[in-house]
């Protein structure tokens, strides 16, 4: 099954293996995959029902290589209407698996601002006061008021809360358990292997590296993987997808430019806390107005919190922990999470695009799935469920061709797993939301507005805009916050904070007037602390760095450092010559950094390169 | 060159990065949420197991078992890691062997485990395992281990094994003031309960994982569930560690530096 040959590309002796199908990244998209493909890997008997190509007489090959160190890495809200899950498990029991609970109780609820620094529009105060001069009328009640009902369109009543960590760590062990397929965690994939029009597999990632990536003791040259189909799951800012648009680019007027950073806390309620579980929150107005947050109550007295800072959030201050502390802190979540306990801690990076950022779905050796194929539902807010039935599709169009021999070309898998995708809900949705959100480039109120019409009208009625990158639209320092502090302050600030390596967050929100967080070692917390407290930071040896700084002189020129600000695990400070510095040792794999340079080599593309790298945060609960 | 047939114990542990939280249930105390934690090889017995791969290479032939009494599902969470790092035939038991299981009975259950492995021999038998755990700071399961399966010759705390060209083996076991002490012992049997030893975590290899994989996962399948008895020990309270954070990144400082300040630090208390 292996050998050893020189690689053309890399001047070093790879391992070689071929496998029938090989897979990158293991989240709910690849989990539906293999979930339904090896359900069908087998007949009654035993005997295999498809047979493998590389090993004559077994069953099909099948391996999944996945960065972080565990397959219940995985983090999210996440409230789903499990509609693909549950066709998967017929008759199951979802709420067997750890932390999950349907749904009971949804409410959207618009928050106002009690600590008067929230940066709000004219537009937005003039309502604020218009509600708290109504007051109880208005049924405004902790500085907040419960909208008297959710849209259709985002409604998650028939749902479950789920873990997503769990949920993956519960379908891997089937998957596992099952024999059907290798689940090989702790280890990343470098890139796609291309040969020509065709993907022909994958390259690991080599160890035994120096931080630079130059061999070091015990160098280990990463294994070329050879499989008639890759299947590519690595999500939003994996290594394999982006190489592949990179190689192959997007289909026409295809872009993903609209990103969100999620970040969240898994917090052990207080016995009287109020919350029931299956609760439901889904907020808006507070920290920012750009800012939108959520509740969820899982069993056994846990709930996820967290928020959501978009790429159209045009401050280029940017902290997404120190939001979150403030938005839980406000009186209408603090009321039920005071006295709670830190369990867990995360952030990842959400590809808002949808449809618009929909790379090639399929081609040559390859097919893409989950949520960097474009599956999230914008509209609805959704995309566990959707990035699950991707997997599922692709799955049952893989036993299609295989029963009929048909190889797996650009042709047959669009066939097949495309049109299977087009015909479905997931599609048929995605269309409905494809421009729902584009009114929030013009601003908080015209997006809420433009959001309801194109889900009120089923996507008849949408906003239309362009089509920026996201560095595009971050509006200068001077502009977000001339009016309350001088240029020459705001130079000032700057400066001492470079040179202190530290980011300009915390200084420009406390001159704006957001009060210091009242620490108290539980939930209140450094960030630093978060990362220690919140799971565990992986960072093995051996491995080069995973985000590059690709022309350092565009770095020095660039102020303020968005990477900087907007670093989830704080692994990216201000370096000595003006080049930001990466510890490894902090990086959360959140991506942000990707997203958020406004260093652009091309226009298009940022400073930043994010590889692939094995580690990040740990943490199941998530 | 003499082979070796090397048994390695090794049970799981929760990844000790996690806030872990005791708790009582009806069959005593636990971890809260433990079924939920990420899990993995107990730090001291994955020492053993990376001394014990070496030994493997450096002697060619040699076998490796891994011995592990650890809740299957858990286990094979764990497996999916540790498999890419050693070539090892698993030896699954499945049973809930937590931290606050009794030492001797998780002894019964391994000895019995590894005196069913065929063609075992015991002639050329090295038993290695943790010289403490990550669970419980009890320390006495290998010993325990070694003398239910009439294994006289026992070293804790063991740094460094050197076999030299009689055979014998040279074994470096810590003892106080950093000091190792130097034994020497005829060969096998022989039991090594390992401390940290001086090798560095092995590379994750696909090609040793997909080897591993191939009886790993029916080992898996067809582990026997194991009870433990659970009212042998009564706990009459237990208590995590005292912990106090204080959270301050610092990069590029002297060791004396850093190890005076964390002296004073600890010295308050």
């Amino acid at each position: 099954m292996s050998d050893s040959s020189p690689s053309s590309s890399a001047q070093v002796e790879r391992q070689q293996m071929l496998v029938d199908i090989a897979g990158v990244g293991f989240g709910p998209a690849m989990g539906g995959f293999l979930t339904a493909l090896s359900r069908s890997l087998l007949n009654a008997d035993g005997t295999p029902r498809l047979d493998s190509a590389v090993a004559p007489g077994l069953p099909l090959q099948v391996i999944c290589y996945e960065r972080a160190d565990g397959l219940g890495f995985g983090i999210s809200g996440a409230v789903t209407r499990a509609r693909g899950i549950r066709a998967s498990f017929p008759g199951g029991d979802l709420t067997q698996i750890p932390m999950a609970t349907p749904v009971t109780e949804e409410k959207l609820v618009y928050l106002l601002d009690p600590v008067g620094a929230s940066r709000r529009s004219l537009a937005l105060r003039v309502a604020d006061r218009a509600i708290r001069t109504l007051g109880p009328i208005a049924r405004l009640n902790n500085h907040a008021v419960e909208l008297p009902f959710t849209p259709k369109f985002m409604r998650k009543h028939d749902g479950m809360i789920f873990s997503l960590g769990q949920f993956n760590q519960w379908v891997s062990d089937q998957i596992a358990s099952s024999g059907l397929a290798q689940l090989w965690p702790g280890m990343p994939v470098a890139e796609a292997l291309i040969d020509e029009n065709a993907v022909t597999g994958l390259r690991l990632a080599d160890q035994g590296v120096g931080l630079d990536g130059a061999p070091s003791g015990g160098f280990l040259p990463g294994m070329d993987v050879h499989a008639a189909l890759t299947v590519v799951a690595d999500g939003p800012v994996g290594a394999v997808g982006r190489h592949i648009d990179a190689h192959f680019g997007m289909p026409e007027g295809n872009r993903q430019c609209e990103w969100a950073l999620g970040m969240k806390m898994v917090v052990e309620l207080r016995q009287d806390s109020g919350l029931e579980a299956g609760t439901v929150l889904h907020t808006l107005g507070f920290p920012e107005p750009e800012v939108f947050g959520f509740l969820y109550v899982h069993p056994d007295r846990l709930a996820s919190v967290g928020i959501f800072i978009p790429s159209w959030f045009r401050s280029p201050v940017r902290t997404a922990y120190r939001y979150l502390q403030y938005f839980m802190l406000h009186p209408y979540l603090w009321q039920h999470l005071q006295g709670g306990i830190l369990k867990s801690w995360g952030a990842k990076s959400l590809q808002e695009s949808g449809r618009h950022g929909e790379p090639f779905l399929a081609g040559n050796g390859y097919a893409r799935i989950g949520e960097g194929s474009g599956s999230t539902n914008v509209l609805a807010g959704s995309g566990v469920d959707e990035a699950w039935t991707t997997g599922v599709q692709l799955a049952e169009a893989v036993i299609e061709l295989l029963e009929h021999k048909k190889p797996f070309t650009r042709e047959n898998l669009e066939q097949a797993y495309v049109g299977r995708r087009r015909a479905s809900w997931v599609d048929i949705e995605s269309k409905i939301a494809a421009d729902s959100r584009n009114g929030f480039r013009q601003g908080v109120v015209t997006g809420l507005i433009g959001m309801a019409v194109a889900g009120l009208t089923r996507g008849r009625i949408s906003p239309a805009a362009p089509s920026q990158h996201s560095c595009v639209r971050t509006a200068a320092l001077e502009q977000i916050y001339g009016s309350r502090i001088s240029p020459a302050e705001l130079k000032q600030l700057q400066e001492e904070c470079a040179g202190r390596g530290e980011a300009l967050h915390d200084r420009i929100m406390e001159r704006c007037g957001w009060p210091e967080i009242p620490f108290d070692g539980r939930l209140m917390i450094s960030h630093q602390d978060a990362l220690l407290m919140g799971g565990s930071v992986q960072a093995p040896p051996g491995y080069a760095n995973h985000v590059v700084f690709v022309r350092p002189e565009l770095c020095r020129e660039c102020e303020p450092k968005l990477c900087v600000e907007m670093c989830s695990g704080q692994a990216i400070m201000h370096g000595e010559d003006g080049v930001p510095a990466f510890d490894r040792e902090k990086c959360v794999y959140c991506g942000a950094c990707l997203w958020n340079c406004r260093a652009s080599t091309d226009g298009t593309n940022g400073n930043v390169e994010f590889r692939a790298g094995a580690g990040g945060l740990h943490s199941t609960l998530n | 060159m003499n082979t070796y047939h090397v048994v390695v114990c090794a049970g799981i542990v929760p990844d000790p990065l996690q806030t872990l939280e005791p708790i009582t249930t009806v069959s005593g105390p636990a971890l809260k949420n433990e079924m939920m934690l990420p899990a993995v090889l107990d730090p001291w017995a994955g020492h053993a197991l990376y001394e014990a791969a070496n030994l493997a290479a450096h002697a060619p032939g040699s076998k490796i078992w891994l011995v592990s009494a650890a809740p299957k599902a858990k286990l094979q969470q764990v497996m999916m890691n540790v498999a890419q790092k050693a070539s090892f035939e698993l030896v699954p038991v499945d049973a809930q062997a937590s931290g606050f299981s009794d030492a001797h009975a998780v002894a019964g259950v391994l000895s019995a485990a590894i005196e069913s492995i065929p063609g075992l021999d015991r002639s050329r038998l090295l038993l290695f395992g943790g010289w403490e755990s990550a669970s419980r700071g009890a320390g006495v399961t290998m010993q325990l281990v070694g003398e239910q399966m009439g294994i006289l010759d026992q070293f804790q705390g063991v740094d460094q094994l050197t076999i030299q060209p009689d055979g014998s083996l040279e074994i470096l076991e810590r003892v106080e003031g950093g000091h190792h002490m130097v034994s020497m012992c005829q060969g096998p049997p022989a039991l090594l309960g390992w401390a940290t030893g001086n090798l560095p975590e092995p590379r994750n290899n696909p090609q040793i994982g997909m080897a591993n994989m191939r009886t790993v996962m029916p080992a898996l399948q067809k582990a026997k569930a194991t009870a433990l008895p659970h009212d042998v020990v009564r706990y009459l309270s237990v208590t995590p560690p005292k912990q106090q954070r204080q959270t301050r990144i610092v990069k590029d400082r002297p060791a004396d530096e850093i190890a005076a300040e964390l002296m004073e630090w600890i010295s308050r208390d």
